[in-house]
Order: C-alpha cells, then sequence, then structure tokens
C-alpha cells in the first residue's frame, strides 16, 4: 500500500513531528508499505495530487497539522487519514473550544475563563482580572488555547504574576485561558479505535513540572505505564476520557490527559494526533497492551481505511 | 566475484519504553545536566526558507572565493595527496602552527610554538581545558551572559559555573574580585576564568583596556587561570585594537583560545590554544584520547591558502561586509525597537546583544517571532542560571542587509504588540510606537564613522 506520512511543516512542533513521522516512517517500511514522506508545505495538494497515496498517516502536532487543517484537505481530496476527522481535530485543538464540550458533556474539567487578545486590548478585560483570580485562586495555570506539548503554559502563583504570564501565553495564539491549577497525578489515557489502551502517569523529578523537556528528554521523567491505581481509580479515570474522546468526535485515536487529584479525575485536554516519538505517551501505552510499535501503526492504518471495523 | 547485496537504508527500529528505561540507567551522571530544551526544538523551524534566521552565528562562507578553494585543492591533491590523507601530530603540524602564529601576530601576540596545540575548532580547546583541569564540582568563573557553547562543555565536566555580570567594558572585574573573595571563604576551588574579551558572543561588548589589566593582574596575583577565547579579534569595524589579555600576561597565567571559524571557515573544523608547558602536556593527551590529530587535510588547505598571502586582505573584505551590516542592524533597530528596549553597539564581531522590558519573556517571544517567520537566540541560552529571559542575541554576519532590515522589522513588530498587551493588561499606557530618537543606551561605543 501507497502511504503518505504527512509531517513536519511549519508549527513549533515541528520538531516533535519529524521526530514522529520518522518514525512512523521506519515502521511502514518494516511494514512492506511503500512510503512517501512529505514535509507538508506549499506543494501539499499539489504532490497528493500526483502520487494518488491509499492513506495518508498524519503525523502533524499542533496548529496546521493537528487542527483539522490538513484533516479538512484530505476529506476534500477523498483520500483517506489516519486519526480523528477535521471537526474533531478542530475541538481537540483548541482547548477554548474542549473544555466548552466537556463541560456541556458534564464531564469534570478544572475551572476556567478564556480570552483573546482583542478582549484586552479593546475591551479592557483586564478591569475583570481580580474578579475571576477570586474565582480560580492561586496558583492558576495560563494556557494558550491553541498549543501542545505544554508550550508556553505558565503558572502564576500571585495577581502580580499574571499580566506576564499572559503576555507569555498569547506569544503562542490569540486566545488564552486560566484555569485553576488540580495538585494531583499526571495520567494519559490514550484510546485507541474505542478502546482505551493502559493508563500512562508521567512521575516527575522532585520539583519539576510536566514541561515540554519534562516530555521529550529521555531519562528526565518516569513513566508507569500501566499507572498504579487501584480498580476504582482506574474505572473513574478511564471512564472521563472515553467520555471526552466521544464527546469530542474523535476517532481513530487520540490521547486525552487528565489530573487524579483526591477528589477524582480532572480532564485538561485531548490530543488528536498524540506524539509518536521515543518518549511520547501512546506507544508506551500500546506497548504496555502487548502491541509492539508496527502493530500499532498498523492498527491506526486498519482504522483510518476501515473504520466501521473499529 | 560473489555479489554482496546492497543493503537497503534502514532506520533503527522503534525504541520501547523497556529500551528507554534500560538506556536511562546506562546514562552517566554528567548526562544529567546535559539539557535539551523547547528552544532547541522550536529552532527546527527556522530551516525553514521562509524564516530569517538572524539566530545562528555564521560567518558568510559565500564570500570565499570558490576558485580560489579550487586551486587551493587542486594543489594538494597534486603536491602531497598521500600525506593530506594520513594521519599527522598531535599538536598539528608545524606549517599549521606558522599561520596560526601569522594571525596571533596581527594581534601582537608572540607564542613560543611548542606552546600551540592545533584543535578541532576552538570548541575542542575549551572541551580539552575542561578536560584538563576539571573535576565535578569545581567552579569556573564566567561572563554573565557568556557563549552558549562554553556552557554545555563546562555542564557536561559537571562545573559549578558562576557567571559575573558584564556591563559595556566587558566583565566587571570589581565583581570578580568579590565573587574570588566569597569563593575562597567557601573554600571552593576556583579553576579557572573564562573570557571572551573581545566582540564577546552573545552581548558584543569589548572589555576595556583597564578591566584588562585589571584581570590579568588579579590572575598573576592569585595565580588564576583564564582562559581567553578569541574567536572575533581580526574582526573589528570600530574604535582602538585592545592588546589581548595573552599579550597582556605574557601567557603565564591566560591560556588563549583562537580559530580559523570565523576568520576562514568553520567548516575546515581548525582551532588551536596556546598553554603553557605543564598544561600542554596534559591537553595533549586529552586530544590523544579524543581524537588523536585534528583533520590533516583542512591542516593542508590552511597551509595552502596562508602561502598565498591573501589571508589578510580576505578578512579587510569581512570587515567591510560585517562592518556595513552591523550599522545596517543597528539603524533597522533604531527604526522599530520600541523605546524600553536597549541594545550594545559592538565595535566587531558578530553579534548585537538587545534587551527588553522586563515583562517580556524572549523565549516566548520567539514563538510569536517565528510565526512572524523570524528568529533569534532568546538570552536564556546565555545563562546557567535562568537569567536572560528578558535578552536575545541578534546576528549580523550570516545574512544579507535587506534581510536584516526585514527582520528586525519583523522582530519590532512582535515586540511593539507585546508591549501594547502588557499595557493594556495593567492599565499602564504604553507608547507601542518605537522612539524617535534612539536612547543613549550606555553607548561608550564610537559610531562606526568615527573610527
Amino acid at each position: 500500500m501507497k502511504v503518505a506520512v504527512l509531517k513536519g511543516g511549519r508549527s513549533l512542533e515541528r520538531g516533535v513531528s519529524l521526530r514522529s513521522g520518522a518514525r512512523v516512517e521506519d515502521a511502514l517500511e518494516r511494514l512492506g508499505h511503500e512510503v512517501l514522506p512529505i514535509d507538508v508545505g506549499r506543494d501539499l495538494v499539489k504532490r497528493l495530487i500526483a502520487e494518488r497515496p491509499d492513506v495518508a498517516f498524519v503525523a502533524m502536532h499542533g496548529v496546521g497539522g493537528e487542527d483539522g487543517t490538513v484533516q479538512e484537505l484530505l476529506e476534500i481530496l477523498g483520500i483517506p487519514f489516519t486519526g480523528p476527522g477535521a471537526a474533531a481535530c478542530a475541538r481537540c485543538m483548541d482547548k477554548v473550544q474542549a473544555k466548552y464540550s466537556i463541560e456541556e458533556a458534564a464531564l469534570p474539567t478544572p475551572a476556567w475563563f478564556a480570552f483573546n487578545q482583542t478582549a484586552f486590548r479593546e475591551l479592557g478585560a483586564a478591569d475583570a482580572l481580580g474578579r475571576l483570580e477570586e474565582t480560580l485562586g492561586f496558583p492558576l495555570v495560563v494556557k494558550p488555547s491553541r498549543g501542545g506539548s505544554s508550550l508556553g503554559v505558565k503558572f502564576a502563583a500571585a495577581p502580580s504574576e499574571v499580566p506576564q504570564a499572559l503576555v507569555s501565553a498569547f506569544s503562542y495564539d490569540e486566545r488564552v485561558l486560566l484555569e485553576r491549577y488540580v495538585e494531583g497525578r499526571e495520567l494519559a489515557v490514550s484510546v485507541l479505535g474505542d478502546e482505551p489502551l493502559p493508563v500512562v502517569e508521567a512521575i516527575l523529578l522532585e520539583g519539576d513540572r510536566y514541561d515540554f523537556e519534562a516530555r521529550y528528554e529521555i531519562g528526565r521523567t518516569r513513566f508507569a505505564c500501566p499507572a498504579e491505581l487501584s480498580a476504582e481509580e482506574e474505572r473513574a479515570v478511564t471512564e472521563a476520557a472515553l467520555g471526552t474522546y466521544r464527546t469530542l468526535g474523535c476517532t481513530g485515536f487520540a490521547r486525552i490527559d487528565l489530573i487524579l487529584a483526591a477528589d477524582g479525575p480532572w480532564l485538561l485536554e485531548a490530543n488528536a494526533i498524540p506524539g509518536l516519538t521515543d518518549t511520547s505517551l501512546l506507544p508506551q501505552a500500546a506497548e504496555a497492551a502487548g502491541l509492539s510499535f508496527e502493530q500499532l501503526v498498523e492498527r491506526i492504518l486498519d482504522l483510518a481505511l476501515r473504520p466501521a471495523a473499529a | 566475484m560473489s555479489e554482496v547485496p546492497e543493503p537497503t537504508h534502514r532506520r533503527r527500529a522503534h525504541t520501547s519504553t523497556r529500551d528507554l528505561e534500560r538506556y536511562a540507567g546506562l546514562f552517566a551522571e554528567r548526562t544529567g545536566v546535559m539539557r535539551s530544551s523547547a528552544m532547541r526544538d522550536l529552532m527546527a523551524i527556522t530551516a525553514r526558507p521562509e524564516v530569517i534566521s538572524l539566530a545562528g552565528g555564521l560567518p558568510d562562507t559565500s564570500t570565499f572565493p570558490p576558485q580560489s578553494f579550487a586551486a587551493q585543492m587542486t594543489r594538494i591533491a597534486q603536491e602531497s595527496a598521500a600525506e593530506a590523507l594520513q594521519y599527522g601530530p598531535t599538536e598539528g603540524f608545524e606549517e599549521t602552527k606558522d599561520c596560526i602564529l601569522e594571525v596571533m601576530g596581527a594581534e601582537g601576540m608572540l607564542p613560543d610554538p611548542d606552546d600551540i596545540i592545533v584543535t578541532t575548532g576552538g570548541q575542542q580547546a575549551i572541551d580539552l581545558i575542561c578536560k584538563a583541569v576539571i573535576d565535578p564540582g569545581d567552579v569556573i568563573v564566567c561572563e554573565a551572559p557568556t557563549y552558549p557553547g562554553a556552557l554545555s562543555v563546562f555542564s557536561s565536566y559537571q562545573a559549578d559555573v558562576v557567571q559575573v555580570e558584564c556591563d559595556e567594558d566587558g566583565m566587571r572585574v570589581e565583581a570578580l574580585e568579590a565573587l574570588l573573595a566569597d569563593l575562597r571563604s567557601e573554600g571552593r576551588r576556583l579553576k579557572f576564568i573564562y573570557s571572551v574579551p573581545s566582540f564577546q558572543n552573545p552581548a558584543g561588548v569589548t572589555m576595556s583596556l583597564q578591566r584588562r589589566h585589571q584581570l590579568v593582574e588579579l590572575a598573576r596575583a592569585e595565580e588564576l587561570l583564564v582562559v581567553e577565547d578569541s574567536p572575533y579579534g581580526l574582526l573589528r569595524y570600530g574604535g582602538e585594537p585592545m592588546p589581548p589579555l595573552y599579550q597582556l600576561d605574557g601567557g603565564d597565567f591566560v591560556v588563549y583560545v583562537g580559530t580559523f571559524s570565523k576568520i576562514l571557515s568553520p567548516g575546515i573544523r581548525l582551532g588551536w590554544m596556546v598553554a603553557p608547558p605543564p598544561i600542554m602536556e596534559k591537553v595533549v593527551l586529552g586530544k590523544q584520547a579524543a581524537d588523536l590529530c585534528t583533520s590533516t587535510l583542512t591542516q593542508y588547505f590552511v597551509r595552502e591558502y596562508f602561502a598565498e598571502r591573501r589571508w589578510q586582505r580576505y578578512i579587510d573584505d569581512l570587515v567591510e561586509i560585517y562592518r556595513g551590516r552591523r550599522d545596517t542592524m543597528l539603524e533597522a533597530l533604531r527604526t522599530h525597537f520600541p523605546a524600553e528596549a536597549t541594545w550594545t553597539e559592538p565595535e566587531g564581531g558578530l553579534f548585537i546583544w538587545a534587551t527588553l522590558p522586563d515583562y517580556i519573556d524572549t523565549s516566548d517571544l520567539l514563538a510569536k517571532a517565528l510565526r512572524a517567520d523570524v528568529a533569534f537566540v532568546p538570552g536564556q541560552a546565555a545563562y546557567l542560571d535562568g537569567r536572560g529571559g528578558q535578552s536575545m542575541r541578534l546576528n549580523f554576519s550570516g545574512v544579507g542587509d535587506e534581510e536584516i532590515r526585514e527582520g528586525v522589522r519583523r522582530i519590532g513588530k512582535v515586540i511593539a504588540e507585546q508591549v501594547e498587551l502588557y499595557g493594556a493588561l495593567t492599565g499602564e499606557q504604553r507608547a507601542p510606537e518605537p522612539a524617535a530618537e534612539p536612547e543613549p543606551n550606555v553607548l561608550p561605543f564610537r559610531k562606526a564613522e568615527e573610527a
């Protein structure tokens, strides 16, 4: 089968995407497929039309590749592709959209407020900051709405730190959200098809936050998979994750990140195209479920070609 | 003849979680301080053609005449193929040292050739001196900010790096004195002071003559080693030449690191170190262990190149080009950067160091700048202690005038947006407009045209 691997692009997670893409290409080759690697750029559509791949493996992260843009094009061109469809990607990529949907489905997500730059520049939203800080408490988390790998995520320990955290987060996106900080265990539930894979826990070095470096530096963070959870915890976590996956309309695969606090799971976000690098969580979870990386890739392709079989 | 099947290209199999754990268990303790960073990953985007990168530290090798390159390589092939393809002495060829003596002579230094070792770039010289003298926990003092590439070397030897504040006259030697007293009272062992005294990377500042004397006197009085890294000494665009620390000291306590990277080519990977014999002895042993010898082929290339007697003229050409680009960048900064920003006005070298209001984090700003297709090095890379978040290093040697102007304009625009946003967030009115008149940014530098 001729498989186009879409990777790179110009999102901030280009580097991560190139690593994901390389791993996927390798697995596809070993599986005996014809691989067409594409570093996504201006000639994407032209190349897809000329090369006519049977299926596209989307190994892109961040804006452009994970937000539905590329998926939309693939849908128009009638090329089956891996991972969620354009609409689900758009919902997952935008944390504000995702949180609206999660809340509507009555799933637990930390209290939050969202602002775009215009609100501050033109509508004097700064005057509302005090009130929302009261609601959320400190420390609070400031996140760009569309972003991945924890890029631009800032913690503010006091009101005086909020403006600077906002300026930083706004460097990554036009819209940011302020969120209550929930203390607990960092968990990720990957879903393949409609099946949850074993829960992965990121166990950080003391004093570390689960930031970009902690995610991708080998040996920096210890990952436990499956995470040590009681049966009850595991059920609560898995249910919350599956609920999120369905609510956002994901198909193929996705990874749901959440915090397990003393009072139960709190959903943070859904990743429509989770990382597939050496330190990424989806491959680890698959492995714990007995799937080698090649088997994982093959399964993802199957789901793209025969969605009904999921 | 039996047919050997051509091996097909294969990437390595995916590393499983178990492999990762196994490797992580193998890692030496020193790798724990070798940090990768989000910033380095973001730099993946700068490789895209639409991005104007002011982030690199690249000399403009397109200025080197290809005919000259071809002629030299042909001569080597015809006259010395066997030797040029052979191993060479660990210390380097005498003929390479003669070229080094010419370069150092141009800055008034006259070292004993036996004190010279030819290295694989100046970077290896930094590595070798650390290898010779640094035990884990030993203190290295350097400038704040300092060359990011040196910090990675220091970290890999698990040195305890202490950075001394710089101003427009370079490292503040009186602050260094106070620090030395503190270290002494804490019983900590200072192994050497690392300095880039001329047109420093990244700050672009040059240590004043008075400070140079102070530093050398301090080193001699306290019997401290100073490692003087001088990649850009001959790339001066204005002001009076300054004597290298090595010259002032005479080579007793100053170890000198030089390179052909910025005056000829970084691709040939040729640098050198000058050190007193006892240190040199250990450095040679270290070099032997590291790579036996520096590339003989490129040493032959340098020999041929110097034989043409045009090397100084080539530097003159570079100086002309880079001076123009520096002026273009300074002009663009005055036009496009906001009033709150300050920057250095280097008399030479490759870099300008700009500092923004303290509420702007340049590592985050880089994300925004990359979306506007422009890149710089966030200041944090030049510190090990998390400082530098408000500064950025801008390179003016690697790209042409038009790109410099456009690149600085784009950065200025994203800064202005952040300045305005912060104003809106805090209720402080901040002018997003660039300053009509440039701030007098503590500039002791004479403008190029006055030089």
